[in-house]
């Protein structure tokens, strides 16, 4: 009996994160169908571009890298209660780490590739951490203070790419990484390079921190009741300062992560990344804040992105005159606000239950 | 200071610009503070000024009207307010979430019109002149309904009946109701009222100010007035002055030429002056106590 209710607990997120998508692709399809496509054809061929063959399939998951490490960033902030919309930010940091001793410091392999690593969980993680501070000791809502600080950040990364680390040769973008920097492809031939599995290592690391370490166990504890935390002894503040700098350093290595093993250069716009940050939100709520739930949830947004690309692509659904990558966005947005309804399988049985009456 | 920059700070056009670039971040502020007041954050402002201008621009462009485009902004805001109102009072959901995800729908709408109506992922071309709103004595309408809004609001607020259950609503749920003020109805009014304000600020840059819609044409205004609420501590008349400042830091960005100082410094300044007023370096503040709590019947 009591692992039947164990059951139905562990399953009722799944549930409801899957009713989410369900819904998101539901209302995806009616724009769809309102722009004149068919959307059984539409949802085909994206699936068939997003998993249709092997190439396709590691692509995705290639795609799928820097979403796990800016939900991740977003999960860890929101197990200590706090609310990153930040990761955008951060991540800039990220790139910035990765195009400055990338492409202006010989150092050997290896060597070269920590070096970035390091400085970007620094930078990325000292940006949050600044969230965190004034959260706690100036009472700035962490929602308001990294708003505002995606868009300084963005400023900052911006001049130094436009005026420090451009490339002469091509003023649109900064200098490209030298090969001692870059993260080796795993296939040739796809984009699944070796971030791929350094993010995994990520979450697994971030899984046992959480859930093996007694700083994880302050930060749930902070998260859930911070009163009890500090009645418990927690330092509430410190834990909280603490959880924004790893939250930040993660958002960064997904930003150093794209340099390093796709583009190997930045545009001074940061282009490359620009929303990236964002879609974390989404894909750690889909996940459930939790490590294994985002590399799901992370690949199925990948799935939306490489799988429109497809459609893009195809002649069958239309071709060029097809929909615009921001579908995913929308589609992406009725997924977020339908995990925002709480307990929804509740409130679909006392919906059914009055239609009965 | 430069010579040039003394120049630019003398110029009329500075300060015109100023009054027209408070209007599409006060109007959100200030039906964000309704909507705080009674204990609800809607941090998805950003999204509906997208929206309001999104619907107003399209609905312009196509019929011509300035009624129906202004009626068609307002719809918007209204539609969202219904939305959240629903999720983040009646059903008890986290109000931070559906904000979030009404940001990210309207981004994506908004590009996915734009492409599909005009065929561009920039900015559509510009509304008939039927459809733009006239200037009054080369003042903007929208100046005027903002300004009014705001003294308004703070009348409603601080001198009237309605607003007493509205404040007690927002700092002591659980109170109001056992005095018979019904929460729920009250809050979820409060709601689509500040959706329509922050509409209606997204129907000024879609209808007056750019006479059409681009891509990013909210540009964070909606952020930035979540952080004038805080600034103005909840008070609507102080959001008319924090709004005069923040529109004088944007008609700077636009006005000082580039070359004499980055961009992105300038650019920089309205968020680095939201951060440091949200920081409290300059006043301090109190948010209403049953702020982004959903309210339950015990």
């Amino acid at each position: 009996m009591r692992t039947c209710d164990d059951l139905r607990n562990h399953l009722r997120p799944v549930v409801e994160s899957s009713l989410s998508l369900l819904a998101g692709f539901l209302a995806g399809g009616i724009i769809i169908w309102a722009a004149g496509f068919n959307p059984i054809l539409f949802y085909e061929a994206l699936i068939a571009g997003a998993f249709g063959d092997i190439y396709s399939t590691l692509n995705t998951l290639s795609y799928s890298t820097p979403l796990i490490l800016t939900a991740l960033s977003f999960a860890i902030a929101a197990r200590a209660s706090l609310f990153n919309i930040g990761a955008e930010g951060q991540m800039y940091f990220g790139v910035l780490a990765a195009v400055s001793i990338g492409a202006f410091i010989a150092l050997p392999s290896v060597m070269h590739q920590l070096c970035i690593i390091t400085l970007a969980i620094l930078l990325g993680g000292l940006w949050g951490a600044v969230a965190g501070w004034l959260r706690v000791s100036r009472g700035v809502n962490e929602v308001v203070s990294t708003i505002m600080m995606n868009f300084l950040a963005l400023y900052l990364v911006n001049y130094l790419a436009t005026y420090v680390f451009y490339d002469p040769l091509q003023a649109y973008k900064t200098k490209s990484i030298l090969p001692s920097a870059e993260l080796p492809l795993m296939v040739p031939g796809t984009d699944l390079s070796l971030a791929f599995l350094l993010s995994i290592a990520t979450a697994m690391a971030l899984y046992i921190l959480l859930w093996r370490t007694p700083l994880g166990y302050e930060i749930r504890a902070v998260g859930l009741n911070p009163s009890a935390a500090r009645y418990g002894g927690i330092d509430v503040k410190r834990t909280m300062i603490t959880s924004m700098f790893l939250s930040g350093a993660t958002a960064a290595l997904a930003g150093a992560f794209e340099v390093m093993g796709r583009f190997y250069y930045t545009d001074t716009g940061l282009s490359i990344v620009r929303n990236m940050g964002f879609d974390g939100i989404a894909v750690s709520l889909v996940g459930r804040n939790h490590p294994i739930g985002i590399i799901l949830s992370s690949i199925f947004f990948a799935m939306l992105k490489t799988g429109i690309q497809a459609v893009q692509r195809s002649t069958s659904v239309g071709g060029r005159t097809g929909v615009p990558l921001e579908l995913g966005l929308v589609v992406q947005g009725i997924i977020i606000i339908f995990i925002s309804i709480p307990e929804m399988l509740d409130l679909i049985r006392r919906l059914r239950g009055r239609r009965e009456v | 200071m430069d010579t040039s920059m003394l120049f630019i700070l003398l110029q009329a056009p500075l300060y015109l610009g100023t009054l027209r670039l408070m209007v599409p971040i006060t109007l959100p502020a200030i039906g964000e503070i309704i909507t705080e007041r009674s204990g609800v954050v809607n941090i998805g402002l950003e999204g509906i000024i997208m929206l309001g201008a999104l619907a107003s621009v399209y609905v312009g462009y196509f019929t011509g009207s300035l009624l129906l485009a202004l009626l068609a902004g307002i719809l918007a805001g209204v539609c969202v307010g219904i939305l959240h109102g629903i999720i983040s009072v009646y059903l008890g959901g986290d109000q931070i979430i559906v904000g979030v995800g009404v940001n990210v729908f309207a981004y994506g709408l908004g590009v996915i019109t734009l492409y599909l109506s005009w065929g561009t992922f920039a900015n559509s071309p510009l509304i008939p002149d039927s459809a733009r709103v006239p200037d009054l004595h080369g003042i903007s309408p929208f100046v005027v309904l903002t300004f009014m809004s705001g003294v308004t609001a703070w009348y409603l607020l601080e001198r009237t009946s309605i607003g007493l259950r509205l404040k007690a609503v927002g700092e002591n749920p659980k109170a109001a109701d056992a005095a018979g003020i019904n929460v729920f109805r009250t809050r979820f009014v409060a709601t689509v009222i500040g959706a329509v304000f922050a509409a209606l600020g997204g129907t000024f840059l879609g209808l007056d100010w750019l006479a059409s819609y681009t891509r990013d044409i909210s540009a964070g205004r909606g952020f930035i007035a979540l952080a004038m609420v805080v600034f103005s501590k909840w008070n609507p008349i102080l959001a008319i002055l924090s709004g005069l400042l923040f529109g004088f830091f944007f008609a700077l960005s636009l006005t000082i030429p580039s070359g004499i100082i980055p961009d992105q410094l300038v650019w920089s300044l309205p968020y680095a002056a939201t951060l440091l007023v949200a920081a409290g370096f300059f006043t301090k503040t109190r948010a209403p106590a049953a702020i982004g709590k959903p309210y339950r019947r015990e």
